[in-house]
């Protein structure tokens, strides 16, 4: 019933001896804008070539509309890909760098000529066809690869960290455009990011990888609001992740403090993980907050406050909307809605990573 | 005012350098146009060393040896060349360092060693002629190929040749259309520095040239013997006006593509 497009069935890869991807699964479907997302190394990069066909996976099969393509050379693969690096063609002007893939498919003139002007008035870069890519900006050079890639009107389009070498205003231009071209052209976009921001911005389905293993999948909200482990909501966001006791059902305490939470269904003084995001912390007076501790730092971020207050051994990290004192002793409070419970990870795997970008 | 005179010192040491090096030249130049045979006596302008230069057949015989041996020797050298660059980029760190400091030793190696060796080995495999020059004319203008492309691979975007893959074109094609391009400066640069290395090649070819071959080296040197005769001036004046001219093509070259982005 789902129009499954692409399938990833049981790919294993190692480099050099070390395991980058693991019986690794995923299904995407017609017209999905997914995002990879996951710290350097995690495999997703190794996912997406093995996609476009520039890696040949150890073990597993990839199934292109039902059709195995595991051992298909990137260029016979109904599959474009935006590289990280452009790679535009330093010795062909822009046309002739949105024409290379056309040319190939013996297309004739007048259909190149109507597809470039096409593909550049997609991209906003129609006073640029004679230029060469050298003489363009990064984020002119990225439209360019990205109109080069969709002239060629691929079945799914494969984009690895296309934005990564720009700045954020830049980026953030960008982005809302890579949404705008996917409405327009309608084709399956596989995005691979290691910034959660990209990914909650733009995708209809995220993959959190780590290790070479799904971490968690699924919408932007649910990735955010529902992480299954302490990885996700680690790498999704800012977190507050502490050890608690589940004390019964709807009651966690934290730090020797009971609060109300809405989780049910854990045992009876389990011991798992908390998340709490540190905009939903409310700083309150001493008395009235769950947990008490002292201002030990307070950062202006422009749109709020990143207060850290330490209670005990732990830091909490606090964004509020107003300032704090430093060595003031104030309380935390929480809406029970606001606290993610999880089970601790059973596996190594599954184990916070920190990030070393 | 010291800053002028320290402007005039400048000048004048630059201007110096320039006449100990360009005025022995020019004396030849114009001696090639002296009608006297005296090397102190203007005895007006004349074309006629020239005149007698082109009517003499060995010399010319010796300059389309000279010439052809070039183009050949580079041409195989350039071809040889930057594969041997591809395959070496395509080692392991160690492999590489090797083979580097095999391609440097040629160069570094004294030319009448390289020609002792070459001849010692020609003549146990064949009669040494116009063959064994150019087999030895390939040999040392290899390492120039390589140490001019090598540069250029290293910095050749090799994402490029994935970029057209993933666009549907073949291998084969891939490399030709995409990563040769990017080469192309280098490998130019290559052929024509095999080319002049060849062109100036004198103690190699003379050992390995046998009998009845002669480049326009090998023959001037044979030519002094019996005393120097003004067409040599005309034949050295050519020599250096062609040289200066490629020269001049190699430098200007470049930047004109660059005034096309």
């Amino acid at each position: 019933m789902q129009d499954v497009i692409l399938q990833l069935d049981a790919v294993s890869k190692s480099f050099d001896g070390k395991k980058i991807l693991k019986d690794f699964d995923l299904e995407i479907k017609r017209n999905e804008f997914v995002t990879l997302l996951g710290p350097s190394g995690c495999g997703k990069s190794t996912t997406l070539r093995i996609i476009g066909g520039f890696e040949k996976p150890d073990g597993g099969r990839v199934l292109f509309e039902g059709k195995d393509i595991t051992s298909l050379s990137p260029d016979k693969r109904n599959v474009n890909t935006v590289f990280q690096k452009y790679s535009l063609f330093p010795h062909m002007s822009v046309a002739e760098n949105i024409a290379f893939g056309l040319k190939l498919k013996k297309k004739s003139k007048q259909y190149i000529d109507d597809k470039i002007s096409y593909a550049l008035k997609l991209v906003n870069m129609t006073s640029y066809a004679q230029r060469k890519p050298a003489s363009l900006s990064g984020g002119q050079q990225q439209r360019v690869a990205i109109a080069r890639a969709i002239v060629n009107e691929p079945k799914i389009l494969l984009l690895d960290e296309p934005l990564g070498a720009l700045d954020l205003k830049l980026r953030h231009e960008m982005q809302r455009e890579l949404i705008k071209i996917k409405k327009e052209v309608g084709i399956t976009f596989v995005y691979v990011t290691h910034d959660q921001e990209e990914a909650l911005t733009m995708s209809d389905r995220i993959v959190v990888m780590n290790k070479g293993i799904i971490q968690q999948m699924g919408t932007s909200k649910s990735i955010y609001d529902e992480p299954q482990n302490a990885f996700v909501a680690d790498f999704i966001g800012d977190s507050n992740i502490i050890d608690g006791v589940m004390k019964k059902d709807y009651l966690v305490q934290i730090q020797g403090v009971d609060i109300p939470c809405v989780d049910e269904g854990f045992g009876r003084d389990e011991l798992v993980d908390v998340v709490i995001r540190p905009e939903d912390l409310v700083i309150v007076a001493e008395a009235q907050g769950y947990i008490k501790g002292m201002v030990v730092s307070i950062i202006f971020k422009g749109a709020y406050y990143e207060i850290k207050v330490k209670a005990g051994e732990y830091e909490w990290s606090v964004q509020s909307v107003n300032p704090a004192q430093i060595g003031a002793m104030v309380g935390l409070t929480i809406l029970p809605d606001n606290i993610q419970i999880m089970h601790k990870p059973l596996s190594e795997d599954a184990e916070v990573t920190k990030e070393d970008e | 005012m010291v800053e002028r005179v320290k402007d005039f010192i400048s000048r004048f040491y630059l201007a110096l350098i320039i006449v100990f090096l360009y005025a022995p030249i020019a004396v030849l130049i114009v001696l090639s146009f002296n009608d006297s045979r005296s090397r102190v006596v203007w005895g007006g302008f004349t074309l006629r060393w020239y005149q007698v230069l082109f009517s003499n057949h060995q010399i010319m015989d010796a300059l389309w040896t000279t010439i052809g041996l070039a183009l050949l020797s580079a041409g195989i050298a350039t071809l040889i060349g930057v594969l041997a660059a591809l395959g070496i980029q395509a080692m392991r760190r160690r492999g590489y360092q090797v083979m580097m400091m095999f391609t440097n030793i040629p160069m570094l190696n004294a030319d009448i060693v390289t020609g002792i060796a070459l001849m010692l080995w020609f003549v146990r495999f064949m009669p040494l002629g116009f063959t064994s020059v150019l087999l030895a004319h390939i040999t040392f203008n290899i390492p120039y190929v390589i140490l001019s492309v090598m540069p250029k691979i290293k910095q050749m975007n090799l994402s490029v040749y994935e970029a057209a893959r993933d666009l549907g074109a073949g291998a084969v094609y891939a490399f030709f259309k995409v990563l040769l391009p990017q080469l192309m400066s280098g490998i130019v640069a290559g052929f024509f520095m095999a080319f002049t290395m060849s062109m100036d090649d004198f103690v190699i070819t003379y050992f390995t040239k046998g009998a009845g071959v002669n480049t326009l080296s090998t023959m001037i040197y044979g030519e002094l013997k019996k005393g120097i005769k003004p067409e040599m001036y005309a034949l050295s004046t050519l020599i250096f006006v062609t040289v200066f001219a490629l020269l001049l093509v190699v430098n200007f070259l470049p930047k004109k593509k660059e005034k096309n982005l």
